[in-house]
């Protein structure tokens, strides 16, 4: 069961709240990782259904139950705080209340909500030497709307709270309005910068749903898309990090060679954001001898550019020094939290969704996972050349003995009733997981759609604790982590 | 005579900061293989504050619109005092003392304009400005008093001219230009010590504190940082001149120019290839400094220059 996606018939939710709770703290246990805990509404208004999602040995699992909203439920968060999250987002939307909650603030902003954002109950400090600096919501660069709190005793940061949700669109709701083979555009835009992975677990769900899984080609296909996203917005965040500590020759020659990866989408899908290379039923490319040729030089003209500046990046002592032991999240720090992806990753916790739930893909062409250990800005930098590397690796396997992509779209097929398809796919910044529930007549009757920048943002908080205020931008650019994603 | 050299003087004050911030920036951009604006970019972009309105917050004093005035106004005396040419047009003994404190009242006058707009953001960069100021000051007086103790001049005019005759002269010259070059560093806001380029105001130290300043204001704060930058470079440029005033006048003033050019292009090179440091490790930079001046000053004494 090892594959990305996992579909299984809507479970028979008449179970006690008790078991439910008990079941989870007993996979937590067993050492399951949390990937998802959500609500949905349930036919009765008094009631909200929860899911949990789990990553365990044996693949992805569930648990389902329903709950009263207004009894709420005792908060696991104090046990295990990977869920803090989760449930934060649970009382804000469906009101069910995490009882004795360490944290229990706003997530987002929804629209006829009672929280406002000018009412956030901020962390106070108390005292003469303490001084807060407050950054946003609007910034100095062109990048999108979150607030920033810092509690500071002189130029050391005690502790940063980051306020987010000035981006909610009501993506879900948004996703129920049209029809469920047609959402791929939308599901692009979610993240802009992370479009392919949204698409494919779009996709993958979607095809699980209507039980026509993609063949090995067009698979292949998207995981050259995926990877391409992933080169472009690693080399996008060596550029900025460079930019962050004025090492000049990095930032605009890591900026260069993201023009030509993004420039390769470009070629192949007419979009340099990737958008329309994935559709559900298959890859919709322009790939022919030519296209393939110009892939495979632009390829190796990154290889070779990369290999020059990535040893200018490694061996300049100033980077080095300006780097490590910055913004440190340690590995226990990492695991409790439940980050994901890259950040995860140079903290030392081995979780790659391609490595484990790819299925087919993966046993033909497996893709090395890169870990680092040291969790500092040093180990997401370098964490970020490396995983280039592999990339391109696997992209030459990949694309080797490939011509022409197999399937063009030709999804056209009746959802199955009373299902629940969830799909995990690892984008450039961790995992992607979308969770998809038909009702009986076969609509979509429930998208759940979580980007990993709703898990890493508190990473962000925890990593600059102790350090310098002027440390912060680097940290920040080291999670590069989404706003839209996470407001939805 | 005296006219023109005075007028080419003030000219040199109000031209030469333009062509060195031009030239920093060529070099900046030629390492990162782009070709890089014009030399006369920074011009054009005075010009296009001057032309642009002021914006006052309403939270602000007069100290806010004083403050660019002050800065601009030091810096160009500071400016007429430092010898451009090599050779000073206005000197009385202890001159570098008034403009070490010339300088000294912009910032103070900069700091207070930057607390004046009760910004989180400006107050920490005002504190930071004042750290390392107070770090840079002593090692700026130690490099100058070692080569006015060499030399046995009070004025920047003579105490610049060390003679190459002993190893410990040369040893005196090479460590006092080590010395500069970081004051000129932490002086004129440039990177390893500040990033002028950088829009994170987090991470900022002179740029955070004009952050609310705007037209001719902001256009008189580049302007006098510019001043600054280049009358460090100035100085640097003396020590390392080669001739004497008496290989002739225009020879030597011509020598200097390439020097203050070769400076420009230095410290743009060391920007362009070196990451900026760590805040924390700013003060370490300010320390390497110090032990130069020191080994200056020791070099100085080991020579048995007349005490001044």
């Amino acid at each position: 069961m090892n594959a990305s996606r996992l579909c299984l018939a809507t479970p028979d939710l008449a179970r006690p709240p008790s078991d439910f709770f008990k079941e989870l703290r007993q996979r937590v246990a067993a050492g399951a990782r949390l990937v998802s805990f959500y609500g949905r509404p349930s036919d009765d208004p008094a009631e909200v259904v929860l899911t949990a999602v789990f990553d365990a040995a044996d693949g992805l699992m569930v648990s389902r139950a329903s709950i009263l909203r207004e009894h709420g439920f005792h908060s696991l968060t104090r046990d295990v705080p990977a869920f803090h999250i989760f449930e934060r987002e649970l009382f804000e939307q469906h009101g069910a209340k995490p009882h004795d909650h360490p944290w229990l603030k706003p997530v987002r902003y929804p629209a006829g909500g009672a929280a406002r954002p000018s009412d956030y109950p901020f962390y106070k400090i108390e005292g003469k030497e303490v001084h807060e600096v407050a950054v946003g919501p609007i910034h100095a660069g062109v990048i999108e709307p979150g607030h920033f709190r810092f509690m500071c005793l002189g130029e050391i940061v005690h502790h940063l709270e980051i306020q987010l949700g000035y981006q909610h669109r009501g993506a879900e709701a948004l996703l129920l309005r049209g029809s469920p083979l047609a959402l791929a555009p939308l599901v692009e835009t979610l993240a802009g910068d992370t479009s392919v992975a949204h698409a494919w677990a779009y996709c993958d769900a979607l095809e699980a749903l209507t039980d026509r899984p993609p063949d090995l080609a067009t698979e292949t296909w998207r995981g050259v898309g995926l990877e391409l996203e992933r080169i472009a917005m690693h080399l996008a965040g060596l550029s900025g990090m460079c930019a962050d500590i004025a090492f000049m020759q990095g930032a605009s020659t890591y900026g260069r060679l993201r023009t030509t990866a993004i420039n390769t989408s470009m070629l192949l899908c007419g979009s340099r954001l990737g958008h329309g290379w994935i559709r559900p039923g298959g890859v919709r490319l322009g790939v022919d001898g030519r296209t393939v040729a110009a892939l495979t030089s632009n390829l190796a003209l990154i290889r070779r550019d990369i290999a020059i500046i990535n040893r200018h990046f490694c061996q300049a002592r100033s980077v080095g020094h300006r780097l490590r032991g910055v913004g440190v999240v340690s590995t226990g720090q990492a695991l409790e939290l439940g980050l994901v992806g890259m950040a995860a990753r140079a903290s030392g916790v081995e979780i790659d969704a391609r490595t484990r739930l790819r299925g087919e893909l993966g046993t033909q062409l497996p893709i090395q996972m890169v870990v680092e250990t040291s969790g500092d800005c040093w180990a997401r930098a370098s964490l970020r050349i490396r995983e280039i590397d592999e990339s391109l690796a696997w992209l030459d396997a990949a694309i080797a003995g490939q011509t022409t992509p197999a399937a063009a779209p030709a999804q056209r097929g009746e959802l199955a009733p009373d299902r629940l398809a969830i799909s995990v796919q690892e984008g450039w910044r961790g995992e992607v997981v979308h969770c998809l529930e038909t009702d009986a007549a076969g609509a979509l009757r429930h998208y759940r759609v979580q980007d990993p920048s709703l898990r890493n943002w508190f990473g962000l908080a925890l990593s600059v604790r102790s350090n310098e205020i002027s440390d912060f931008p680097i940290c920040n650019k080291s999670f590069d982590l989404s706003y839209c994603g996470n407001d939805l | 005579m005296r006219a023109a050299v005075i007028a080419s003087h003030v000219l040199a004050v109000l031209v030469l900061p333009i062509l060195v911030l031009g030239l920093m920036n060529r070099t900046r951009a030629l390492w990162t293989g782009r070709r890089g604006p014009p030399l006369l970019q920074p011009y054009f972009e005075l010009a296009r504050l001057v032309r642009k309105q002021s914006v006052y917050s309403v939270a602000t004093t007069a100290v806010f619109r004083v403050g660019p005035l002050v800065v601009l106004a030091t810096a160009l005396v500071g400016g007429l005092l430092t010898p451009l040419f090599g050779v000073a047009t206005f000197r009385f003994p202890y001159d570098f003392v008034v403009v070490a404190y010339l300088w000294g009242l912009g910032r103070a006058l900069l700091m207070l304009s930057a607390l004046d707009t009760a910004s989180s953001f400006e107050g920490m960069g005002a504190s930071r400005e004042a750290t390392y100021a107070a770090l840079a000051e002593p090692v700026l007086f130690l490099t100058l008093g070692t080569l006015a103790m060499a030399t046995g001049q009070t004025s920047f005019a003579g105490l610049l001219h060390v003679a190459v005759q002993t190893p410990g002269d040369v040893v005196v010259r090479a460590m006092s230009v080590a010395a500069l070059l970081v004051i000129l560093q932490v002086e004129a806001a440039r990177s390893p010590v500040d990033d002028p380029a950088t829009h994170l105001e987090l991470t900022m130290i002179h740029e955070v504190m004009i952050l609310d300043h705007s037209g001719p204001e902001l256009a008189a704060l580049h302007y006098g940082s510019a001043i600054k930058l280049t009358s460090c470079a100035a100085l640097i440029a003396t020590l390392l001149n080669p001739l004497a005033p008496s290989d002739g006048a225009l020879r030597y003033a011509g020598a200097n120019l390439v020097l203050v050019a070769v400076v420009a292009v230095l410290v743009g090179s060391i920007e362009s290839l070196v990451a900026r440091l760590r805040l924390k490790a700013v003060p370490q930079l300010i320390l390497v400094a110090m032990g130069a001046a020191l080994v200056s000053l020791l070099a100085g004494t080991w020579t048995g220059g007349a005490p001044g």
